[in-house]
């Protein structure tokens, strides 16, 4: 049970990496970006190009993916998706939608429809029993809690401590006001947009071996993105990551306890949420 | 001058409820394809039934504003409705079909219970999450529904008793014209009916509509609920004329191509939906022709290009070349 | 003195509204008079609006009620007090762009008359509301413009549909705010005239700056200051209230000449 446990918080850990830049985005930028799973699934396939063809270790690759997915969505934001900010949300969903369908479908084209394999290095395969095997830690996804407990304290201290995490917070709260105080709003915009989809791109290559990867991944991921979004809000970072937690729990448990229902526990956990509390589980009060 | 008397105003109101000449040719020629055309009877049959699923996302997304990734759901909800009533309970199409669009009426009554809280995202996400929850379910409960297989075997008896459904497609295509028009007539009416400018004033206004007395939530609920009795007809109309049922029938692709199309005729003008489906059905056969693979790919394209040029633009070509 | 029974239509009693630490509707009781052409006025940011949003239910309040004809309203949806005859305008427009004024009448009027929820018949089927419409148009002068969509119409025309929409509502109480806000001088008299020919058993509540339009026509005057009512009198009254020249002009002045 706590083997479950542990493989959840992993799994729900690699979710918030994943989706945080989403929920910044949407709250920044009142953007509803469907595409955001196509990043982390570049930063997938970099990694598997780079370890491949190039040999470069996979420690290395990480750092890599994130630079690269990073300063790619540095060019889309300035280039095509600033133009959309002020589109209504059905024209962003179909934006996106075709961005992710483009890049679902270049992938197939330049890599192959097949499963990717991750050759993990040696000092990360394995497995730590404790308890007498009440709790096995597979040593990858302790590596994985570790990076993202790293980045997510990173991420709090950067939007607590830091000039650019108040002016971020400023502009999420009220974007025009915020410009009215002498923020440059669209910089923000861009640097939060550029780390959002690093993270997405990191989250994708440190992923791709627990998630599996294949150029379907941006559609079918997607929905778990959005979820975690919906849920945990988009006016903080911990509702994001406790909902992600929540949710890479519960589906682990799910399809170890109840296979027959498989996802179907989680679509349903999110309705009920959702019904419960439509603005999501963990919004601040006041603001809009 | 004209003198702006009671008549004048009467018929300035009426004027847009009038039927034009234009649409009566243009139900004429559709109805005469099947026949005229035999051997494209069955595309017809398909194309009326995407057309119909496109005129009930017109509804939601031209007149309800309801941005639904989702509308699938009521679609395979109609269909699965429908085949398993013709399975075990009486192969009569024409039942069949009044029981497929109570059921989806009362899923989608469910469905905008939670819709009309929350923000557009928990609109989104509520709207596909249904859709993926019944494609789950159908996928798990495979004693009931096929599973992955699909529910197969699906023999129809003779519409009315008396039409047999052809492998030409004949009948199916006029049985599902007949429910197109029959529906396109009804919403037709009803958008030019004091109701439906409610709904029109809560798409421009909400505030001011409130402000007015209109229940917005109420309007909205209603339509989103007639909305989606459409789409299960349509799903219904699948399921009885190719006599059989599977899951892609709630996949994502499903909302998201209709939404496209819908996008392409035009939103809120009622024969969007109805000629989104021909023009989709047209691009897709010759861009498929063309590179069968990658089908995904240009329609990405389209839709990024469509977006940044502007969604009213492309009904409007002289509007290309001006920035 | 008159001994006359006042009726009171409209009343707030310790309205409050709380943001955080600020009080933007500070233990409001206001008392609207059956019949009375009554102003609300005060300095920008004197919650004005936030009073009027409470009023209409658009806001719930922190603590307070509202009474509509001695009945409390305070747990009612905004469209549900319309359908009691508590009517408003809006400071800026609120209109239906992709409709014309006919068409946008013709909807509210079938709405009061309850047929809103009917889909049998056609919008303008019905005499009745073809002729209430008509009236409309004629009153607020908007016969010429009445088949141009609303979004193309000109300011002054739209400021009159604003007002002609919230009297297709039959109102029993019309809470009009900043009727002439931004309307050119030329369009203004139009405007004002259609105000002071409003039928006298609707009660007005009337939010405005434009001092000389609040001397004209209210025969009682509310002074509204940082949420709270600071005095409340007739016009002679408030014009020679020391606290209210004060607020407005910042130093002794007379308000009113003569």
């Amino acid at each position: 049970m706590l083997t479950i446990l542990f493989d959840g918080i992993a799994y729900g850990m690699l979710l918030f990496i994943l989706a945080v830049g989403l929920s910044v985005t949407m709250g920044l930028m009142n953007f509803i970006n469907l595409a955001h799973g196509a990043f982390a699934m570049a930063g997938g396939y970099l990694t598997v190009v780079l370890m491949q063809r190039f040999g470069v270790p996979f420690l290395i690759c990480l750092p890599l993916a994130f630079l690269a997915t990073g300063f790619v969505g540095a060019i889309m934001e300035r280039s095509l998706y600033r133009p959309m900010y002020a589109k209504p949300h059905l024209d962003q969903v179909l934006f996106s939608i075709g961005l992710a369908f483009m890049s679902v479908s270049a992938i197939d084209y330049f890599m192959g429809s097949q499963q990717q394999i991750m050759q993990l290095p040696e000092m990360l395969k394995g497995r730590t029993e404790l308890w007498d095997g009440a709790l096995g830690m597979g040593h990858y996804r302790l590596f994985i809690i570790a990076i993202c407990a790293a980045l997510t304290l990173a991420l709090q201290y950067v939007l607590a401590k830091t000039t650019f995490g108040s002016r971020l917070r400023a502009s999420v709260d009220d974007s025009r006001v915020a410009a009215g105080l002498g923020i440059n709003v669209n910089s923000v915009f861009a640097i939060t947009f550029a780390v959002g989809s690093g993270l997405a791109g990191l989250g994708g290559a440190l992923g791709a071996e627990v998630l599996g990867l294949d150029p379907t991944f941006p559609l079918k991921f997607m929905v778990y993105f959005l979820i975690v979004v919906a849920v945990g809000g988009t006016s903080s970072i911990t509702g994001p990551l406790l909902a992600a937690l929540l949710l890479g729990i519960a589906d682990v448990a799910g399809k170890y306890y109840v296979p027959k229902l498989g996802a179907f526990i989680v679509y349903s956990l999110m309705l009920l949420i959702l019904l419960w509390r439509p603005q999501g589980l963990f919004v601040r009060k006041g603001g809009h | 001058m004209r003198s702006n008397s009671h008549q004048h105003l009467q018929a300035s109101l009426l004027r847009p409820s009038r039927l034009k000449w234009t649409e009566f040719l243009f139900w004429g020629l559709v109805f005469l394809a099947p026949w005229v055309v035999p051997g494209h009877a069955l595309m017809v049959n398909e194309m009326a039934i995407v057309a119909l699923f496109a005129l009930s996302l017109d509804l939601v997304l031209g007149y309800a504003g309801i941005v639904s990734l989702g509308h699938a759901a009521f679609l395979g909800f109609g269909a699965y409705s429908a085949a398993l009533f013709a399975k075990h309970i009486m192969p009569d199409p024409l039942v069949g079909l009044c029981f497929a669009m109570a059921t989806t009426s009362c899923l989608g009554a469910l469905c905008a219970l939670t819709i009309l809280r929350g923000s557009d995202l928990t609109r989104l996400m509520v709207t596909l999450g249904m859709a993926l929850i019944l494609l789950e379910l159908a996928n798990k409960l495979d004693w009931l529904t096929g599973g992955s297989d699909g529910l197969q075997g699906v023999l129809m008896g003779p519409l009315l008793g008396r039409f047999e459904f052809d492998l030409m497609g004949q009948t199916a295509a006029t049985y599902s014209l007949t429910i197109l028009l029959a529906s396109f007539v009804f919403v037709r009416h009803w958008v030019h009916s004091p109701l439906g400018a409610t709904v029109k004033a809560v798409r421009d206004n909400r505030l001011r509509a409130m402000a007015i007395g209109i229940n917005v939530n109420a309007r909205l609920a209603v339509v989103y609920v007639a909305a989606a009795s459409l789409a299960g007809a349509a799903g219904a109309l699948m399921a009885q004329t190719t006599g059989f049922a599977s899951l892609d029938v709630f996949a994502l692709d499903r909302s998201a191509d209709v939404m496209l199309m819908l996008v392409i005729g035009g939103v809120g003008w009622l024969y969007g939906g109805v000629l989104g489906a021909v023009a989709f059905k047209l691009m897709h056969d010759v861009i498929a022709g063309i590179t069968p693979q990658y089908w995904t790919f240009w329609i990405g394209l389209f839709l990024v290009v469509l977006v940044l040029v502007g969604r009213e633009r492309l009904l409007k070509p002289w509007t290309w070349w001006r920035s | 003195m008159d001994v006359v029974a006042i009726v009171i239509v409209l009343e707030t009693r310790g309205l409050l509204k709380q943001f955080g630490g600020i009080k933007a509707t500070d233990h409001v009781n206001l008392k609207l008079a059956q019949g009375a052409r009554h102003a609300l006025i005060g300095p920008n940011g004197a919650g004005k609006t936030t009073l009027i949003n409470l009023i209409t239910g658009v806001l719930p309040p922190t603590a307070g009620q509202v009474l509509l004809e001695g009945v409390e309203i305070s747990h009612l949806e905004p469209h549900q007090r319309v359908k009691k005859g508590l009517v408003r305008t809006f400071q800026i427009n609120q209109l239906f762009d992709s409709m014309t004024p006919l068409e946008t009448l013709a909807m509210v009027v079938s709405q009061q008359m309850k047929l809103g929820r009917q889909c049998w018949q056609s919008l303008g089927q019905s005499s009745k509301v073809v002729e209430r419409c008509h009236e409309l148009l004629e009153l607020f002068r908007l016969t010429q413009v009445h088949n141009q969509r609303t979004s193309q119409i000109p300011y002054g025309k739209r400021r009159l549909l604003e007002m002609a929409i919230a009297l297709a509502c039959e109102p029993r109480v019309l809470l009009l705010d900043e009727p002439v806000a931004g309307v050119p001088a030329g369009e203004r008299e139009e405007l004002l005239n259609t105000v002071a020919a409003l039928p006298q058993q609707v009660s007005v509540l009337l939010i405005e700056h434009d001092m000389d339009l609040v001397f004209e026509f209210a025969d009682r005057i509310t002074v509204l200051v940082n949420g709270a009512v600071l005095t409340e009198g007739t016009p002679q009254e408030i014009a020679q209230d020391e606290r209210v020249k004060a607020v407005y002009l910042g130093h002794s002045e007379v308000l009113l000449h003569g």
